[in-house]
């Protein structure tokens, strides 16, 4: 039976509102839409019980068999359209809908399923509504049926029912003899299952089969020497590139004009791991670093915090919405597996687009506009992070034409646990043997199979649906609440998150503490009958954790988890039998030595060959006046306004933002990054903050990674965090840099690697910044039309760090008229690879990227750390996209106040590099290490006082007169004011900023 | 004698951490009690005299916000909450929890029939906002949590939002002095009357949704910087303790 809950006033649902305006919008033409839920029941549900049930008892009104399209009210529609998932997609609107009518009747409900109705209203042809349709569902995930009013008139309905997954019987393991196979058999395999294995790769499973003692080990057992498939499976999952990092652990041999080659053993033992244990012995925060799902570190004493970021690329690229909530999802779930469990307390998102506004021709068949994918991935963000209670502290938008095949979507979560649990460390964790293996939350399905290794190819038109999965947070919220319940109790000895690999990545890994591990199965909750055993095992369906239970608090564990509505199933034993055991039907069906698994993969070599860019060096031509150039700058997608973005996402639950995303008088000012409270009865707090610049790679990604550095750093000075105290992670989003014909410079890109973690670890080494975990993705290219898409090599650097009293935190807005405004830092000539070179055209080349002097900068850091401690400095901005002139605009439009400066004294090279013009690079240099700070007229002693000894100049004051004039040398090179700054600022990216709020 | 405060958690909700802190801090002892556990022992309102509904998502907001939540207090709760407000028992609901107190009929409850008559639905513009705005309590209102204070910035953060009520509720809503606080300035949502809560005939059921619990400490104010002390939403939960204090003297 149908059940439709919709509105009994249409203009009551504002989600239609929302909707008509986006598609008259994209269509140009007026549109109008009602909204209909609809719910398929299996068996009868009375009206009454589903008016109670399913609908709002004021404002909606609920029919059963009788449908809304046909109901005088909503007549007048022209289409209707009626989309639903796809058989085995999770549907939360039906989970939920049971769970409320089981909840209310004490009884199992019938199955159901939704779906939603869109009746539109205008006058719309067949290819209008098609466009509508497309709006409204991603054919990935969902089916739309459309209808026309005269079709409905003639009897068109939507389906009576959705079709479930197909049910297949039991499937068996499938043996596959690959210890006997050639080559070319063992790539036919690797290709056709979705292996993403090499050759080598390939030859070192062969030869573990082909092995007598891997034979008789089976025998012994009653295995075949055949390798099944549910071995193999788990073989290519924990070898893929997205598990075992193979690229950031291969052997390198580096070369460049001029040098002899140099072999690098492992990019992360030399420049990552080693960064940190250099800094180690003086950065006595430490707690767990690179070895668990998040790093861990100690800012504060009596708890813990940990941090991490991950990237979900490919899933975002395919479907949007769905990829960004599993993108935050994910990532809260490893905060929750990292020590015996932390709690989320906040939230990043960097993402990378294609500019929303590219013409369509331009983007190849077979990929999404990028419109559609920011809109998609920012509503999945909204959706996730909201719901799932954690605030989103901090962030970016980054627009760039590389980013059209993949988008970048950088998803980060701290959290906060207490230094111990039970007594013991709460950092540390181990599974036992006999130790129960627990699956806890959301049941498996046939959703995200095979994430972990299609994230590490390219995508193309073939890429599999089912890689993708759709994260729901309250699920997992629930299975959060419970989780630190029964670790307050101490109910479990180790945890981690099924993310890519599923239960064959998380049981795995536990095996290693303990010494092995059988999985059965048979035991794993299914959503569905008809799965395969090495689907079982692999599937990433979500909100899914690990857990190993003492079997003496299993039943202490398993009536909390009932208590709770959380689903808890023993799938399993560690052991230390030495192997990953798997039972499936009832017999053995796969034998892996941990040992092979761990450590049998071979290491990569890869050549990598750098040549410097020779990026051709032209000067801006000499203007008078720059005005328009700076309003340019603002106006541009990457430095204006994300306020009707940011402001659909939810940065104050848990009571915690000190520094918001938002700032000034009327709360529309870009701020340098969060700073959050800890607790109610202090006034700790954490600095959090991130530093990208994509751009400067295409000079030199030494560059571009050692600025990263400096502007994650330089931010966490402006908002008043501990110079001592602070850690970093890095996140690597590369194009493939693996040499091979269909990627002739995989070289270069292997070597822009090489010097990427170079400029990352003198960075981190300069600063005393130690990389606490990170994250790499390293396949971000896609095949469409005919064309390879690859992504700018992309360095994110997000920044936690400590800070003792956040009432100190500055913001970047000026405080008031009269305030003295000073630049610290000094100014270079370098305008290549800057926010002002993109303004001036695609030609413009202004030869080389930014750079910052780490010694210099770090000693003028300090001196500005103590004029914040000391309340001298009351406003502070970093420079950074737009250079001195934009960091001036944003800090004056924070303040509502006016401007009147003198830059013909700013220290630094920026005369002397040739430029006839010297505005430009005084006003839009990019230069790091530099910021704005603004004081009251009564400490400028004390001020250049804490400052003495560093690069710091007064330029100007600001004023109540909104005027905003910047002179060089006497002559007015900028001469504007507050109202065309906010202007030009608030432009709306891609022509609408995320709508009206 | 210490001011007890039940604050319900689970099933999505997630403000419920900060919302002891905010009664904490105004000298209330707040205890944190699963819904699953409440509805098996609704007993333990006995001990408290504030039961709190925070914000949150509960069950995913897939059904309409609080919706399902609301049932479950109805069909198993009700007879015990009516009991604890005639008791003189506060009750008070942010945002998802005022959702929940209005879709369950405990709030406006007009006629104390405990059937729903008013709606928080979709926003206006059909979008979740994060933003702080100017609210005013109504002087009139008969709302012990909101009595004598004074406008200042709340923070909001909702998808549904918008109330609405058919005229003769409006009506009776603002005779009775059942409106304790509007939006002052920007109408956020298009909440009729620019009403941002509402409470019972007692005055002692309020739901609001603006984020009082988001408010407690100077620092996170957004004018933290700038002149003159800035109001905070602790102020609400000081009001309700002090009026049971000055009203329950047991």
């Amino acid at each position: 039976m149908r059940i439709e809950v919709r509105f009994s006033d249409r203009g009551l649902d504002g989600r239609a509102a929302g909707l008509a305006d986006k598609l008259s919008r994209r269509l140009a033409v007026d549109i109008g839409v009602a909204v209909v839920d609809v719910f398929l029941s299996s068996a009868p549900v009375s009206v009454d019980r589903a008016r109670f049930v399913l609908a709002d008892p004021v404002a909606q009104t609920v029919a059963v068999d009788r449908p809304a399209a046909s109901e005088p009210d909503l007549d007048g529609w022209s289409w209707l359209v009626e989309v639903a998932y796809r058989p085995g997609v999770t549907d939360t609107l039906a989970i939920t809908a049971r769970e409320a009518l089981a909840l209310d009747s004490g009884q199992s409900a019938p199955n159901l399923a939704s779906a939603r109705q869109y009746l539109l209203y205008g006058p719309l042809d067949r290819d209008a509504a098609g466009s509508c349709a497309a709006l409204v569902h991603n054919p990935l995930i969902q089916t739309a049926v459309l209808i026309s009013a005269a079709d409905w008139r003639s009897g068109a309905r939507p389906p009576a029912s959705y079709p479930e997954p197909a049910v297949h019987d039991k499937p068996e393991p499938e043996l596959l003899p690959v210890g006997r196979m050639g080559d070319d058999e063992l790539l036919a395999l690797s290709r056709d299952r979705l292996l993403a294995l090499s050759l080598d790769e390939l030859g070192a499973v062969r030869a573990w089969y082909a092995d007598p003692a891997t034979a008789t080990a089976r025998a012994e057992r009653g295995l075949p020497p055949d390798a099944t498939d549910v071995e193999i499976e788990m073989i290519a999952q924990t070898w893929s590139e997205h598990c075992k990092h193979k690229i950031f652990n291969a052997d390198i041999t580096y070369e460049e004009p001029g040098s002899p080659p140099q072999t690098i053993s492992s990019l992360f033992k030399t420049y990552i791991r080693a960064t940190t244990e250099r800094l180690a012995p003086r950065k006595p925060f430490l707690r767990s670093v690179f070895t668990d799902n998040a790093g861990v570190v100690a800012f504060h004493q009596g708890s813990l915090l940990c941090v991490k970021a991950e990237t979900h690329n490919s899933p975002s690229a395919l479907d949007p919405y769905g990829g960004a909530i599993t993108g935050i999802v994910g990532v809260n779930r490893d905060v929750l597996g990292t020590g015996l469990g932390a709690k989320p307390i906040f939230n990043t998102n960097v993402l990378c687009f294609a500019p929303p506004d590219t013409p369509e021709p331009e983007v190849p068949a077979g990929l999404l506009k990028p419109r559609d994918v920011l809109e998609g991935v920012h509503r999945g963000i909204v959706d996730g992070g909201n719901q799932s209670g954690i605030p989103t502290a901090a962030g970016a938008f980054l627009f760039d034409e590389s980013y059209l095949g993949k988008p970048l979507v950088f998803c980060g979560t701290g959290g906060i646990m207490p230094e111990t649990v039970g007594g013991k460390p709460s950092w540390e964790k181990a599974a036992r043997p006999g130790h129960l293996a627990v699956m806890i939350g959301g049941r498996i399905g046939k959703d995200g199979i095979h994430g972990a290794t299609f994230s590490s190819l390219a995508l193309d038109e073939a890429s599999p649906v089912s890689a993708v999965q759709i994260g729901d947070p309250i699920i997992q919220r629930r299975m959060t609440d419970f989780l630190l319940e029964a670790r307050d109790l101490y109910l479990y000895r180790s945890i981690t998150d099924n993310g890519a690999g599923g239960l064959s990545s998380s049981l795995g890994e536990m095996a290693e503490s303990s010494g092995g591990v059988l999985i059965d199965l048979d035991a794993c909750p299914l959503k569905y009958p008809g799965l395969s055993p090495w689907e079982i095992l692999v599937s990433e369906s979500q909100e899914r954790m690990s857990l190993a239970v003492d079997p003496a608090d299993w039943d202490a564990f398993r009536e909390l988890a009932v208590r709770r509505g959380v689903e808890a199933t023993v799938v399993g034993r560690f052991t230390d039998s030495g192997y990953i055991e798997i039972l499936a039907n009832g017999a053995l069906a796969g034998l892996l030595s941990l040992d092979f698994l761990h450590h049998g993969l071979p290491v990569m070599s890869l050549p990598a060959r750098w040549s410097p860019s020779g990026r051709p060096s032209s000067f801006p031509q000499p203007a008078n006046d720059w005005t328009e150039a700076l309003l340019s700058i603002l106006a541009e997608p990457n430095a204006a306004s994300k306020e009707p973005w940011v402001r659909q996402y939810d940065h104050e639950v848990q009571a915690r933002s000190v520094e918001k995303p938002m700032t000034g008088v009327r709360r529309d000012a870009p701020s340098d990054g969060a700073v959050l409270r800890l607790d109610a009865d202090t006034f700790r707090g954490i600095t959090v903050t991130h530093g990208i610049c994509p751009r400067y790679g295409d000079d030199d990604t030494a560059l571009m990674a050692r600025m990263a550095v400096d502007e994650a750093y330089r931010a966490h000075i402006a908002l008043g965090g501990d110079p001592e105290r602070a850690a970093c992670l890095d996140n690597f989003c590369w194009p493939d840099p693996v040499e091979s014909d269909a990627n002739p410079d995989g070289a270069f890109k292997a070597a822009q690697l090489v010097r990427a973690c170079r400029g990352l670890q003198d960075a981190c080494l300069a600063y005393g910044l130690p990389l606490v975990s990170g994250k790499d993705s390293m396949k971000n290219d896609a095949r469409a039309g005919g064309r390879v898409i690859s992504v700018r090599p992309t360095l994110l650097v997000t920044l936690m760090g400590a800070m003792d009293d956040v009432r100190k935190a500055p913001s970047t807005d000026f405080l008031g008229p009269g305030e003295l405004v000073y630049v610290l830092g000094s100014t270079g000539g370098e305008l290549g690879c800057t926010l002002f070179e993109r303004t001036r055209g695609p030609d413009a080349r202004y030869g080389g990227a930014p750079d910052v002097d780490l010694g210099k900068a770090l000693g003028l850091y300090k001196a500005l750390a103590r004029a914040v401690s000391g309340r001298i400095a009351r406003s502070c901005h970093d420079c950074s996209d737009g250079g001195l002139a934009a960091a001036l605009a944003e800090s004056c439009l924070g303040g509502r106040v006016g401007l009147e400066a003198e830059l013909g004294g700013l220290p630094g090279t920026w005369r002397t590099a040739g430029c006839p013009d010297p505005a430009p690079a005084a006003l839009f240099s990019e230069s790091g290490g530099r910021f704005v700070v603004s004081i009251r007229p009564e400490d400028r002693e004390r001020f250049e006082e804490t400052l003495s000894g560093h690069t710091v100049r007064w330029i100007g004051r600001t004023t109540a007169d909104p005027g905003f004039t910047l002179t060089l040398d006497g002559r007015a090179v900028v001469r504007t004011d507050l109202d065309a700054l906010e202007r030009a600022f608030k432009t709306p990216i891609g022509g609408h900023g995320g709508g009206r709020i | 004698m210490s001011i007890n405060a039940i604050i319900v958690t689970g099933y999505g909700i997630n403000a419920d951490a900060e919302l002891a802190d905010a009664f904490k801090m105004a000298g209330a002892v707040p205890r944190r009690a699963h819904a699953a556990d409440l509805l098996a022992d609704p007993a333990q309102l006995a001990s408290c005299s504030i039961l709190a509904f925070p914000g949150g998502f509960s069950f995913g907001d897939h059904l309409g916000s609080g919706l399902v939540l609301a049932n479950l207090f109805r069909s198993r709760m009700a007879a015990e909450l009516k009991a604890f407000v005639a008791g003189g028992g506060l009750v008070l609901g942010i945002c998802n929890g005022f959702q929940t107190l209005v879709k369950a009929g405990f709030l406006p409850d007009l006629d104390g029939n405990g059937q729903p008559s008013v709606a928080l639905v979709h926003n206006d513009h059909g979008r979740f906002v994060d933003d702080w705005v100017g609210v005013r309590f109504e002087p009139a209102s008969r709302c012990v949590w909101t009595a004598g204070l004074e406008p200042r910035l709340l923070p909001i953060r909702h998808g549904e939002g918008r109330f609405v009520a058919d005229d003769a509720t409006l009506g009776r809503l603002e005779a009775n002095g059942l409106v304790a606080l509007r939006y002052d300035g920007r109408n956020p949502n298009g909440s009729v009357h620019d009403i941002a809560g509402i409470c019972d005939p007692t005055g002692r059921i309020l739901g609001l949704m603006p984020h009082p619990e988001a408010s407690i400490h100077p620092d996170t104010h957004p004018a933290r910087r700038r002149p003159g002390r800035q109001l905070l939403g602790l102020d609400l939960f000081r009001a309700a303790v002090r009026w049971l204090e000055a009203n329950n003297p047991a």
